[in-house]
């Protein structure tokens, strides 16, 4: 396998709304929409009918935080017969290379035009801790296989594929796990494998976020890819806490006493979220935001209109 | 070495509750070194399942027997006679002992007294971690000596998950960041740029996901030992 096609960029290629808005320059909108723990798919088309004129592009979880749940390829496809724009999360941890490969063949063929490459929360903290974990590739090396795949026309194994995957390839980075030095070396890691845009853990530390922002463009990664930083409305302070003992979440303290002082809870998590989107958007280098409203979807439209990001482009 | 935990003395006699004749059988290699399956041990499972066999009124004839390495059929010439006549053995060793006495003895019922965990060393006393996963390939030049494939969760070859915090990994809040561990050696090697490579996906092939791995070796066998150097 040839790896690590660097990052160039280049003209829409993929037929991804996603990849038009920001190469266009357009501060761009992504959604987030969990997939039930069921076999309804009603919920994800609802969803998906409330989020996609608000965002650019919906992203489906791959069984997040290692629970069962309905597959991401199919929550991908009921967005996109809602109309929406999927952004498909694979995860390394549930499926070999021969089954990530051909999961991307079919989501293709069934009109997905964005796939974000993750390894995936370890089994350990999800319903099925004794599941065995996979991880046959990882997600560097899954990043750069899709590019492969899309680009050289080529599986993991050298044979050709006729008919490639178009697809625009994402990945992700949590600016806050630090040491900074390392984390920054692994999203060029991650841009050099191919990597076109980069969907960041949930910011909340907005300063931490500023320092990481600052070492990313220093080393000129904020040109070869684009940066959507991660916003999650918190919906109470029993919430916010609950956030920041998730492994890689930082929260202030100070937000956790500002949600628990407020009467009105939603409505101060939905200027919480504005504030952070109108303070990233203000760091060099940040080309949109991801707004993840775990269970609380029904608050991005307000969200977006409030940082009067809407209409989309 | 092999890593082993013993298995609990009930989960044995729940196999050998109607048998009358066991030989425990020690191995004086790994096992004794994480003090699971040698000497001492087979005298103490051995006294144990004596008790149980009195307290069922129906004692058991136990022979005890630690040979060299039960992971070497000719190690296991002093279980010969005592195999004869056992109803079923308790191997104390390692699952590769488990197999050979299975295979040279394959009329009487064999037992795994420990679970194997892995390849591993003792960090103190009581204290054995894992540091060796038996892949088949051997990357621990580029990785300063530090195993990703055993050592990280997910046994990423790319660097760390988003999950570690703190040098810790997010499996588990006692385990070092196998990465960031790496990243902290090779910067004081003055090495920080083998980060930036690329690993392609990994040959599993040689690993235990392939089929039952085999070291041949034909400068080493006996009948060709003889033959002059080319």
């Amino acid at each position: 396998m040839s790896i690590g096609p660097a990052a160039k960029v280049i003209e829409a290629r993929t037929g991804s709304r996603l990849e038009k808005v920001l190469r266009a320059g357009h501060f761009a909108v992504t959604a987030e929409i969990g997939p039930p723990k069921g076999a309804d798919g009603r919920r994800i088309q609802q969803l998906a009918a409330l989020v996609k004129d608000y965002s650019d592009a919906q992203n489906l979880t791959d069984n997040q935080t290692a629970v069962v749940r309905l597959c991401s390829l199919a929550a991908a496809v009921h967005v996109l017969n809602s109309g929406g724009e999927p952004v498909l999360q694979m995860t390394t941890r549930d499926r070999n290379r021969i089954a990530l490969q051909s999961d991307l063949l079919g989501a293709a063929s069934l009109g997905v035009r964005n796939v974000l490459c993750l390894s995936g929360d370890h089994q350990r903290f999800g319903n099925h801790p004794e599941a065995k974990g996979v991880f046959d590739l990882d997600s560097v090396q899954l990043t750069a296989t899709v590019r492969q795949m899309r680009e050289e026309r080529l599986f993991i194994c050298g044979e050709e594929i006729k008919a490639p995957p178009r697809v625009f390839v994402g990945a992700v980075e949590n600016p806050f796990a630090g040491p900074v030095e390392l984390r920054v070396l692994r999203l060029g890691k991650k841009v050099m494998a191919g990597a076109e845009f980069i969907q960041t853990q949930v910011v909340y530390d907005v300063e931490g976020f500023a320092r990481w922002m600052d070492t990313v463009c220093a080393a000129g990664w904020h040109k070869k890819t684009f940066i959507l930083a991660g916003v999650t409305p918190p919906r109470s302070a029993g919430a916010l806490r609950y956030m920041s003992r998730i492994p890689g979440m930082k929260v202030p303290e100070e937000l956790i006493r500002r949600m628990e002082k407020a009467s009105d809870k939603l409505r101060e998590g939905q200027r919480i979220a504005l504030e952070i989107i109108n303070q990233v958007r203000a760091i060099a280098g940040v080309s949109g935001v991801h707004i993840m409203a775990i269970n609380w979807e029904e608050a991005v439209p307000e969200i977006v209109s409030m940082a009067g990001l809407y209409p989309r482009p | 070495m092999i890593l082993a935990r013993p298995k609990t003395v009930s989960s044995i006699l729940a196999l050998v509750g109607g048998m009358k004749s066991l030989v425990v059988a020690g191995c004086q290699e790994c096992v004794t070194v994480c003090q699971s399956g040698g000497r001492k041990e087979v005298s103490c499972v051995a006294q144990l399942l004596e008790i149980a066999g009195k307290k069922r009124g129906f004692p058991f004839e136990i022979a005890q027997v630690t040979v060299f390495r039960q992971c070497d059929n000719e190690c296991l010439v002093p279980l010969d006679a005592l195999m004869e006549k056992a109803d079923a053995c308790i191997s104390l060793g390692c699952g590769v002992g488990v197999q050979f006495i299975a295979e040279r003895y394959p009329t009487v019922m064999v037992i795994p007294g420990v679970d194997t965990v892995g390849g591993g060393g003792t960090v103190m006393s009581g204290v054995w971690e894992e540091r060796c996963a038996m892949c088949g390939e051997c990357i621990l030049a580029e990785t300063t000596g530090i195993c990703p494939v055993t050592r990280c969760a997910k046994g990423l070859l790319n660097g760390p998950c988003g999950g570690s915090v703190d040098g810790r990994c997010e499996a588990g809040t006692d385990l070092p960041c196998a990465w960031e561990m790496i990243y902290h050696r090779l910067k004081k090697q003055g090495r920080l740029d083998s980060l930036r490579r690329i690993r392609p996906p990994k040959n599993w092939a040689h690993s235990g996901s392939g089929a039952m791995r085999k070291v041949i070796r034909e400068e080493v066998m006996p009948c060709l030992s003889a033959l002059p150097l080319k």
